[in-house]
């Protein structure tokens, strides 16, 4: 007699994300939504301001997903998300999760000052952080977040980007809030997990995810989950979490840690990058993976 | 009970009388005692509120925004520099149809920098959907504040209650605070039909094509239509309750006279002083202070103005380019219709230089030696 299969779900089977949103065909920011609705089940509402993920959503009167949705202005997520908290608990209501979720411009540049006023005083939100390096909704502009190298539409190949990306999670340490965790949409279980794990602490919680977007990134859009791997693999976007500002613990360790130049070479934004610069991001990459290492609890 | 306060105390006690269940605030002078004795009260517990202590009136008016939603009652107040910070998130409030209450007190624009009362800030904001209650006394600030929240909450439009920097935020005069229990009969819980909640799922302000747009600020204007009346019915209905009237002008003197001003803010009180020396001495003038701006109560204008000889409209406020903003309400509240007084304009009292009742005996005198009204601006004690 043949052995029975049996399967076990390593994620909650609830969908709250339905079909027929608007994202282009491989949007990394859609698994993100998904995975993340999953973790925090319908008791949720989410500040949404301008981003891709204002239009994904779906138009008026539509939405694609069962949780209520606050579309706020761009640089607003953490303050809006900050009354709707106080307005449910002045009205009977502390048990619905609140989320900001904005794009890494609506956190990295515009919403940074709202952003590090709710962190500052310890909102109980939570701020996700969908990063796909670039303005993408209004066309694939540079944001704070657009790595070293990279071209945009306002740092064309000839005046490409020549500052790194800021580190935002160093910022967001630097505020002392509980819990900060980085995620990628390749590791559904590891990002559910920490978010789950968010979900029970009180105060101030900042996750930044990996969301890579083939439109943006000029790559195959079957290749985003494997871009967003090869950044977990290679280093490029570590899996971490910090807790209180400096208990850093790393999630996946990196016995083999690959090389960027694959990473790299299957980016149309990247295709201009002489083999000297690539070696010059491998160098940071591998400085920045140092340092995190130095600073993981032993 | 009678209680001698300021001006900025009389928007807190407005605020708590309302049971505000979030405040969310940024200091800027000349507001700051609004938000410190509101603190003061949440500390104490004398009023059961959140009081979010924002980074920037932006995230102060966006806090309020997302408290609104989630169905609870918000306010907060602020001034000039803040007001203008705010901008983008007013038209939010008002085509989000979220009934926040605000208070704004009048200060100058910088630069160069000012701290002193005129009223470009608020008149600024004036196309963003808000109704607005210009205010001339420290019990009218805080009956005010009462009133425009049950008149927001019917309509689900924003008001700003607004009042003159130092002249009146500033100013200690005698009120008669009201009792809790009276304004709660007044003034019922805020219990909106839709709100932000995981029970019944939502999403608000998405993305909206032009098949559905122009309806919703349509439905903005209509609702912005029955204000007026029910800015009135409300009035009534408080004074039956307080003993105060909260209409949407005050005509002083009006009713039989051949000569009107037609002020705004603690101005109209300073011309009805004037009013009653002319008054005496033969001439039959009169006052009409324009209380509520937004929505302009074209009809009440017209039809308090329709018996006078001349109107004379002193405006604490410029539209460069343009007219006093005042003056030009006015005017378009008069043009097409046959037995209309002859307006005219000036501008006084900015950047809170005082408007003495010399100014208004100058701009009389200018207003009497003329017979027609052309399109000159006069800019009363302005050193040329
Ligand atoms: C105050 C303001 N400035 C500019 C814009 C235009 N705008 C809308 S979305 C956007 C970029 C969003 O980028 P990001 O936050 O990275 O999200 P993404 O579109 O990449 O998902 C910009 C510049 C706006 N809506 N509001
Ligand atoms: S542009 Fe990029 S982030 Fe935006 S919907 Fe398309 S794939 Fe997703
Ligand atoms: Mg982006």
């Amino acid at each position: 007699m043949k052995k029975e299969k049996k399967m076990t779900l390593t994620l909650p089977a609830e969908e709250l994300m339905a079909c027929g949103h608007l994202a282009c065909q491989g949007c990394g920011a859609t698994l993100a939504m998904r995975y993340m609705l999953k973790a925090l089940g319908q008791k949720t509402a989410l500040c949404i301001p301008a981003c891709c993920w204002a239009v994904i959503d779906g138009p008026y009167p539509y939405s694609s997903l069962d949780v209520p949705i606050y579309h706020c202005a761009f640089e607003t997520a953490a303050s809006t998300a900050t009354g709707v908290k106080a307005g449910l608990e002045m009205t009977g209501d502390s048990e619905t999760t609140v989320v900001a979720w904005a794009g890494d411009g609506g956190t990295f540049d515009i919403g940074l000052q709202a952003l590090s006023g709710a962190a500052e005083r310890n909102e109980d939100i939570i701020y996700v952080c969908y990063d796909n390096e670039a303005y993408m909704n209004t066309g694939i502009q540079r944001s704070s977040a657009t790595p070293y190298g990279a071209w945009t539409t306002t740092t064309p190949v000839k005046h490409f980007k020549t500052r790194p990306k800021k580190d935002i999670v160093a910022i967001m340490a630097a505020h002392r809030i509980p819990y900060i965790a980085t995620a990628s949409i390749s590791h559904p279980e590891d990002f559910v997990k920490k978010m789950r794990k968010a979900k029970d602490i009180k105060g101030t919680r900042f996750f930044h995810v990996y969301a890579p977007c083939p439109t943006g990134w000029k790559s195959r859009p079957e290749d985003t989950v494997k871009l967003a791997r090869m950044a977990v693999q290679n280093a490029y976007f570590p899996l971490c979490e910090i807790e209180d500002g400096d208990k850093v613990t790393l999630n996946l360790k990196l016995k083999d840690k690959k090389p960027v130049n694959d990473y790299i070479r299957i980016q149309g934004r990247f295709r201009h990058l002489t083999e000297a610069q690539v070696a010059s991001i491998q160098a940071e990459v591998d400085a920045r993976w140092e340092r995190l290492l130095k600073n993981c609890a032993v | 009970m009678k209680k001698v306060m300021m001006g900025n105390h009389a928007l807190s006690y407005g605020a708590m009388l309302s049971r505000s269940q979030v405040i969310a605030a940024y200091p800027i002078t000349p507001q700051t005692q609004v938000v410190e004795l509101l603190s003061e009260m949440c500390a104490d517990g004398t009023l059961d509120a959140r009081f979010i202590k924002v980074e920037s009136e932006h995230s102060a008016m966006a806090a309020c925004i997302g408290a609104s939603v989630a169905g609870a009652r918000a306010f907060t107040a602020t001034s000039s520099q803040g007001l203008a910070l705010m901008h983008e998130m007013l038209h939010w409030a008002a085509g989000g149809r979220h009934p926040i209450v605000m208070g704004n007190i009048n200060r100058s624009m910088a630069p160069g920098w000012s701290i002193w009362t005129d009223q470009n800030d608020s008149l600024s904001e004036r196309d963003t959907g808000w109704m607005q209650y210009y205010c001339a006394s420290n019990q009218e600030v805080l009956d005010t504040v009462i009133q425009a929240f049950k008149v927001s909450e019917r309509l689900m439009i924003p008001g700003m209650v607004i009042l003159d920097a130092f002249a009146l935020s500033h100013t200690y005069e005698v009120v008669d605070v009201p009792d809790q229990a009276a304004v709660d009969k007044y003034l019922p819980p805020f219990k909106p039909a839709i709100r932000l909640t995981p029970s019944d799922p939502r999403a608000f302000g998405g993305l909206t094509g032009a098949e559905h747009y122009m309806e919703l600020r349509y439905k903005l204007q209509k609702d912005m239509e029955k204000a007026p009346a029910l800015i009135e019915e409300t009035g009534r209905e408080f004074e039956k309750i307080f003993g105060r009237n909260l209409g949407l002008v005050d005509a002083y003197r009006c009713d039989d006279a051949d000569f009107v001003f037609v002020t705004s803010g603690t101005a109209g009180f300073t011309a009805r002083v004037v009013v009653d020396e002319f008054r005496k001495s033969g001439l039959k003038a009169g006052n009409l202070r324009i209380k509520v701006f937004r929505p302009f109560p074209f009809a009440k204008v017209r039809e308090v103005l329709k018996k006078v000889k001349k109107a004379a409209v002193v405006d604490r406020n410029c539209s460069y380019g343009a007219h006093g903003i005042f003056y030009q309400e006015v005017k378009s509240a008069l043009y097409g219709e046959a037995g209309m007084p002859p307006v005219f304009g000036y501008i006084a009292g900015l950047g809170g230089r005082d408007i003495t009742t010399d100014s208004f005996k100058e701009v009389a005198a200018h207003a009497l030696a003329k017979d027609k009204a052309d399109e000159e601006i006069v800019w009363i004690g302005v050193k040329k």
